[in-house]
């Protein structure tokens, strides 16, 4: 009996939780469900590098300069020699650390949590029916309910929360609930379909970080390929240049095209880390204009914006996406956080899977690591004097 | 800790869930954690008024221990960025830490305070930290009728409030 329950597949709570979201590795990866543009951001970046690596950097060996090692042709010598050697051997290692730093800050901004408030449950959703019908008296039927609005004041300024109506729950300032992704994000700022994920409160900084290293990097990526397209043509012409490193072309395009979008993304958002604003904030223009109220949220000073914004404390996720979800049946035995194994195991549905305890690479989502504050169900005692 | 569990677990096998308040959130100073102190009449006859208000102002000053912008916080952050954030996926980040202080706090209280009253905290964190849920329990044993201030049955919330925090 026991061995035929241990066998049953786990539900973790991210199998279950409402809205338009894709998750992987068995909860670890939270992203929005078109993926399509976000594969083609990574295409870009990781295409453009390796021919930048390939083509206009020198292998290792060749930093020594010595004859015999160089490659045999006579343009992989010229080639070879040029940036590393005849420049600085520094620029392959500051491109790398821009091209790992912009990866990593991608891939973050893409597979974390923006910041997700989970919907009401049915008790917290009907509690706070009742609490607007008594504010708002009774509504004859067929008649349009007044729109649901509580006023808060903050700093001396009135801030209206909005009702979400789908998540049923009065959103908090600053939170927005997002179409696409079709959950209401904390602090949201906009859904970005280059990372394939709505930009809130918990990747704001990630994203922040990936536009400015991305704009470094295609800034220097297109700078050195002019440099070495300057360079080689100093010997043998520029057309022939030309002919011979088509890789240097393409790269030169693209970064073109490449710059002035993403560093004009980074202008605008380092003017609204500046001033503590989001995309939403400035779109709507919820704080400019004669008579609307000031941005409550901003310090008044730029450097203490741009360090909350991207130094401040980061909260954890309340979604709980690696949670399991107490089994319905009675004769199975729900899974126990006390239990603890390796958290790293790969994502096996029997048994290993059941006593794996929730620890995540990325999101630690604190909620499973504490003791509960709520008894275990019952039928766990059972499972505890199995062991 | 065993035997702390078995008396919360008699609370539940004994009473029925009653009714459940909801502690809102408090935004008059900004976007950070805080809740209101307001007390809700529900709990006027389990509860001291000023049991309650401490039990709400020590949670929202952990709150705001947890998301204090200082020098702390910025040493974090910039040494998380220094290390494109790697750092993360081997040291827990203060606000977590503080995280666990309050679950501890919240189970504590529980057990001394709330669980002999017939009431049940339970943790913000598991409900997207909107509301700090009180759960009222009513003694099967008491001639008391339970009255459902929800719509939506006593029965099946009650399984779904309380076992949801069961993890």
């Amino acid at each position: 009996m026991s061995v035929m329950v241990v066998r049953k597949k786990v539900t973790r709570k991210w199998e279950k939780l409402p809205g338009r979201n894709t998750f992987c590795c068995d909860g670890r990866v939270m992203m929005a469900r078109q993926k399509g543009i976000f594969y083609l951001t990574l295409f870009l970046i990781l295409g453009t590098c390796t021919l930048f690596f390939a083509f206009d950097l020198p292998p290792r060996e060749d930093f020594c300069v010595d004859e015999e090692n160089v490659p045999q042709e006579e343009e992989n010598k010229n080639r070879c020699r040029y940036l590393a050697v005849q420049l600085s051997p520094a620029i392959p290692v500051f491109a790398a650390m821009l091209f790992l730093f912009s990866m990593a800050t991608l891939l973050r901004t893409s597979f974390s949590d923006p910041g997700v408030i989970p919907r009401a449950l049915p008790d917290e959703a009907a509690f706070i029916e009742m609490e607007i019908e008594a504010t708002n008296g009774a509504v004859p039927q067929g008649q349009r309910p007044p729109p649901r609005i509580k006023n808060f004041q903050i700093n001396n300024q009135i801030v209206k929360l909005k009702y979400c109506y789908t998540c049923k729950i009065f959103r908090p300032p600053r939170a927005s609930h997002c179409s696409i992704c079709d959950n209401c994000v904390e602090r949201f700022d906009h859904h970005c379909p280059w990372v394939g994920n709505c930009v809130g409160k918990r990747n704001y900084r990630y994203f922040y970080l990936f536009i400015l290293s991305l704009s470094l990097l295609t800034i220097y990526v297109f700078a050195f390929n002019i440099v070495y397209v300057a360079l080689k043509s100093l010997k043998i012409g520029f057309l022939e240049t030309l002919k011979e490193t088509p890789g240097t072309v393409l790269e030169v395009l693209i970064c073109f095209f490449t710059l002035w979008s993403v560093v004009g993304l980074t202008g605008f958002h380092t003017f609204l880390v500046a001033l503590n604003q989001t995309t939403n904030e400035d779109i709507k223009g919820s704080w400019t204009g004669k008579n609307r109220v000031q941005n409550p949220y901003s310090h008044g000073n730029i450097v203490k914006n741009c360090c909350e914004v991207l130094c401040g404390p980061l909260p954890p996720s309340v979604l709980d996406r690696r949670g399991i979800l107490p089994l319905e049946e009675s004769g199975s035995r729900p899974p126990s956080t006390q239990e603890t194994s390796s958290s790293l195991l790969p994502q096996s549905p029997p048994l290993t899977e059941h006593l794996s305890s929730n620890e995540m690479p990325e999101d630690t989502s604190t909620p499973e690591e504490m003791p509960p504050p709520v008894p275990p169900e019952p039928p766990q005692e059972v499972a505890e004097t199995e062991k | 800790m065993a035997t702390e569990v078995h008396n919360l677990q008699e609370l539940r096998r004994s009473a029925s869930l009653a009714t459940k308040v909801f502690i809102q959130r408090d935004y008059s100073d900004g976007t950070i954690c805080q809740f209101q102190t307001k007390f809700p009449p529900e709990l006027d006859s389990r509860i001291e008024r000023q049991l309650f208000e401490e039990t709400v102002k020590t949670l929202n000053g952990f709150y705001a221990e947890a998301e204090k912008i200082g020098g702390s916080s910025y040493l974090e952050g910039c040494l998380a960025c220094a290390t494109a954030y790697f750092i993360f996926l081997c040291m827990e980040t203060h606000y977590e830490k503080v995280l666990k202080k309050i679950s501890r706090y919240i189970q504590e209280q529980n057990e001394k305070i709330f669980a002999p009253r017939g009431l049940l905290l339970t943790d913000p964190v598991e409900r997207g930290m909107r509301v700090i849920e009180i759960s009222i329990y009513e003694d099967r044993c008491s001639s008391g009728s339970s009255s459902s201030g929800s719509s939506s049955g006593s029965g099946s919330s009650g399984g779904g409030g309380v076992g949801a925090g069961a993890r």
